[in-house]
């Protein structure tokens, strides 16, 4: 494990992935969004994150199946969180099963952290922990927070959790620990290597769409334009990232 | 006059015992108590840094890089914790803490800092962060 | 002479039993928030839906009486009425002892309590916390210097300046404390306007009624009859404010919910909170309602509410109240739901569209106990070895 085979190693696994980027160009990985329009709009390494992306995800209410939870199994595989439901477990998504109130339809939907474009988390938070990334994704950043868990108090729709225990099983791509405040990430260390999260490929039925929001021809921006869709109590007028079509 | 001089010799005593306390693996100081730190460390590759320039820096350096990879997405390469703890992790409890030996926690344990890195983040080298290495737990 | 001897004596022995009682309290507090910041919050009663537990409970309520408990002393400095000027003192120390223990309670409930260095080192400026940061300082600094300059001779002019100073910080201060709520658009219980007003008027009559217990309390550590010390015309005055602070808080909150009413969305919510949310309805209409707002009122304001017993169980009856009305605030105000999908019925493994439920557990009551006891303790030093209360008895032997 020398220094040189290090480095020569590490230069051709790059060479790989550009490779294999390129060959699975065509290649979906969920209707209409493809690697390469993720990749492209990855930072390049070593170049920090800008605002001429912006992440976001699209999730069709009509093709999430009852009784599914396939993107709950793999946020948690992904991020290391152990699943449990207790009040003082963590969830970063969950399945919300909805009944019309009016007409008795039902439907079912996975909710986590909206990722808001004025997110009342980032106005309230003392120590700026919580904060808005350039490319929109919104986090925590641990070394700063406190837990004070003001943010949990301002967020509407229950997207933060707080770990009430100390952990030792982390995930090392995904630090997290007792005391302070965490929610989805959008699996960023995913993002920031060119992939996308883990529920958006996990979902059987690929009700989960990510992407570049700013890029009009990106898949998730050219299907907002066609279907009808909305953001979770868009009265407050936070602007999610997120947005939701057959609801 | 009396005050003055044994002022002096304390002031002498001190910085004595500062710069003799602090390089680990060097010559230990002669009749103290405090065992120095000892760990095993692979020494066939290098660290980002040389090992002095380390010891006094690796605060700010850690500080610095970590705000760059949360803020600003650069991973990987020199700003990766993780590949910091594939080669430091200790042969004993195969993370950089858990042992007397362990690499950071030896250390820190000597100078008496607390090591607050390992309540969030992971000890053990992962998979994507050791090149052939086992999956983590 | 030896009256007065014996007299030292048996005060002497009573501080010492005092302080070790307050102590012991603190230290079953400090104790309890070592276990918490050990185990993590698993070991208390709050969870991903409650948040904010007993402790906040007692925080608040500590650091609102500080602010309110003040006022005593404005009334003297700022608003010029002399006889109040003889317990300014008094008032300025325990806006000092309360403010301690409530940050204390506050600061160790944090998740990462030994980060409270980041806290004032990293300012978010558009976080009402952030702010609350210079402002409690901005209090402490403040409320010394009044002391100063009500305790020191040669600055007595510079009282009334400092008063002044002293009560637009704490109605800035206050109103900061009803804009944390205020500010929380997605929660159906705050998110309104209505909430910094209301925050004021309750550290108006919660200040008011804790500075009539501790003066009641020094009176009787000192062998004296409680509240005897005031002229009966003043007591009087203080207890007819008293009774009308608290049909100020009440009027409010009945604003409050009666707006609330109004609005078909937050219907729900009301029916919760008013009706059949449980505990919170009996906490509400018998803790706040009756034992805190009318019970007082009715004691206060019959013939015979001059008393010192009237007004000393007016006042206890307010602290209760206070309480009951700020666990139904915050901890009700928490356990309805958000509501993420307005007209559908919804339910999760994350308990989206139910009910919290919380009970309190022994850490966070003694963690929230262990803040009154710093209080206590602040406030039993502080008049033993200052002087803060004028020592009547002492003149009276005198022969004065």
């Amino acid at each position: 494990m020398s220094e040189h085979d290090d480095l020569s190693r590490r230069a051709a696994r790059r060479a790989l992935l550009a490779g294999a980027a390129a060959a699975l160009a065509g290649v979906t990985i969920a209707p209409g969004i493809r690697l390469i329009e993720v990749a492209q709009a990855a930072a390049e390494p070593g170049a920090p994150v800008s605002s001429r992306v912006r992440w976001g995800l699209l999730i069709d209410v009509g093709r999430c199946t009852e009784g599914c939870s396939e993107c709950v199994l793999a946020c948690n595989r992904e991020n290391g969180l152990d699943g449990g439901t207790r009040p003082t477990d963590s969830q970063w998504i969950r399945i919300v099963e909805l009944k019309d109130r009016r007409t008795g339809r039902k439907a079912s939907a996975p909710v986590m952290c909206q990722h808001c474009a004025n997110p009342p988390c980032v106005d309230v938070c003392p120590t700026g922990a919580s904060f808005k990334r350039a490319d929109g994704i919104v986090l925590v950043d641990r070394h700063t927070c406190i837990g004070c868990r003001y943010c949990m108090m301002a967020c509407p729709y229950k997207a933060r959790s707080f770990v009430h225990e100390p952990l030792t099983h982390q995930k090392p791509e995904v630090p997290r620990g007792k005391g302070c405040v965490e929610s989805c990430t959008l699996c960023v260390h995913r993002i920031d290597r060119g992939d996308g999260p883990a529920c958006a490929q996990a979902c059987p039925t690929q009700a989960i769409l990510f992407g570049n929001l700013n890029d009009p021809q990106s898949a998730i921006s050219r299907r907002i334009a066609e279907v009808q869709t909305t953001q979770l109590r868009a009265d407050f007028a936070l602007g999610t990232g997120v947005r939701y079509t057959g609801l | 006059m009396a005050n003055r001089a044994s002022r002096g010799r304390l002031a002498a005593m001190l910085a004595a015992l500062a710069f003799s306390g602090v390089l680990p693996g060097a010559a230990h100081a002669e009749g103290t108590r405090v065992p120095l730190p000892s760990f095993s460390v692979d020494r066939s590759t290098t660290c980002v840094a040389p090992p002095d320039v380390m010891r006094r820096t690796h605060m700010e350096m850690l500080k610095h890089r970590r705000d760059k990879t949360v803020h600003q997405g650069i991973r990987g390469g020199d700003e990766s914790l993780n590949r910091c703890i594939s080669c430091h992790a200790s042969k004993t409890s195969g993370a950089a803490i858990g042992a007397p030996d362990a690499f950071c926690q030896s250390c820190h344990d000597y100078a008496g800092v607390k090591l607050d890195c390992f309540e969030c983040h992971q000890g053990r080298p992962g998979a994507q962060a050791r090149l052939g290495g086992e999956a983590p737990r | 002479m030896s009256g007065l001897t014996d007299l030292a004596a048996r005060r002497e022995s009573r501080f010492w039993a005092l302080a070790v009682a307050g102590a012991v309290v603190l230290a079953a507090g400090l104790g309890a928030a070592f276990l918490m910041e050990h185990q993590g919050h698993v070991a208390t009663g709050m969870s991903n839906e409650i948040v904010w537990g007993t402790p906040h409970v007692f925080a608040i309520f500590m650091i609102v009486a500080a602010s309110g408990v003040l006022n005593v002393a404005s009334i003297g400095s700022v608003f010029g009425q002399t006889p109040y000027k003889a317990y300014a003192r008094l008032s300025g120390l325990l806006c000092l002892a309360l403010l301690a223990g409530g940050l204390m309670v506050l600061m160790l409930d944090l998740g990462r309590p030994e980060r409270i260095v980041v806290a004032a080192t990293h300012y978010n400026v558009t976080s009402v916390f952030a702010w609350n940061v210079l402002l409690y300082s901005g209090m402490f600094a403040i409320v010394v210097v009044y002391l100063w300059m009500l305790m020191e001779r040669r600055m007595a002019r510079w009282s009334r300046p400092a008063g002044i100073a002293a009560l637009l910080w704490r109605f800035v201060l206050t109103s900061g404390t009803g804009m944390i709520f205020a500010f929380l658009v997605a929660r159906q219980a705050y998110a309104s306007a209505l909430l910094p007003p209301l925050f004021i008027a309750m550290s108006l009559a919660w200040g008011m009624a804790v500075f009539l217990l501790a003066q009641a309390a020094v009176d009787a550590w000192r062998g004296n009859a409680p509240l005897a010390v005031a002229s009966p015309e003043l007591l009087r005055r203080m207890g007819n404010l008293l009774g009308v602070l608290v049909a100020i808080v009440l009027y409010l909150t009945a604003v409050y919910h009666l707006t609330n009413l109004y609005f078909a969305r937050q219907g729900s919510f009301e029916r919760f909170i008013l009706l059949d949310g449980g505990a919170y309805p009996l906490l509400f209409w018998l803790g706040f309602v009756l034992l805190g707002s009318l019970v007082p009122m009715f004691l206060l304001w019959r013939p015979g509410g001059g008393a010192p017993r009237a007004i000393l169980a007016a006042s206890a009856c307010v602290v209760a109240g206070a309480f009951a009305q700020l666990v139904v605030f915050i901890i009700g105000g928490q356990a309805f739901p958000l509501e993420i999908f307005p007209g559908y019925d919804v339910a999760s493994s994350f308990r989206d569209g139910a009910i919290a439920s919380y009970a309190p557990t022994a850490p966070e009551v003694l963690l929230g106990l262990g803040g009154m006891a710093a209080a206590f303790l602040i406030t039993l030093v502080g008049v033993q070895v200052f002087e803060i209360v004028p020592d009547r008895t002492a003149a009276a032997a005198g022969g004065e």
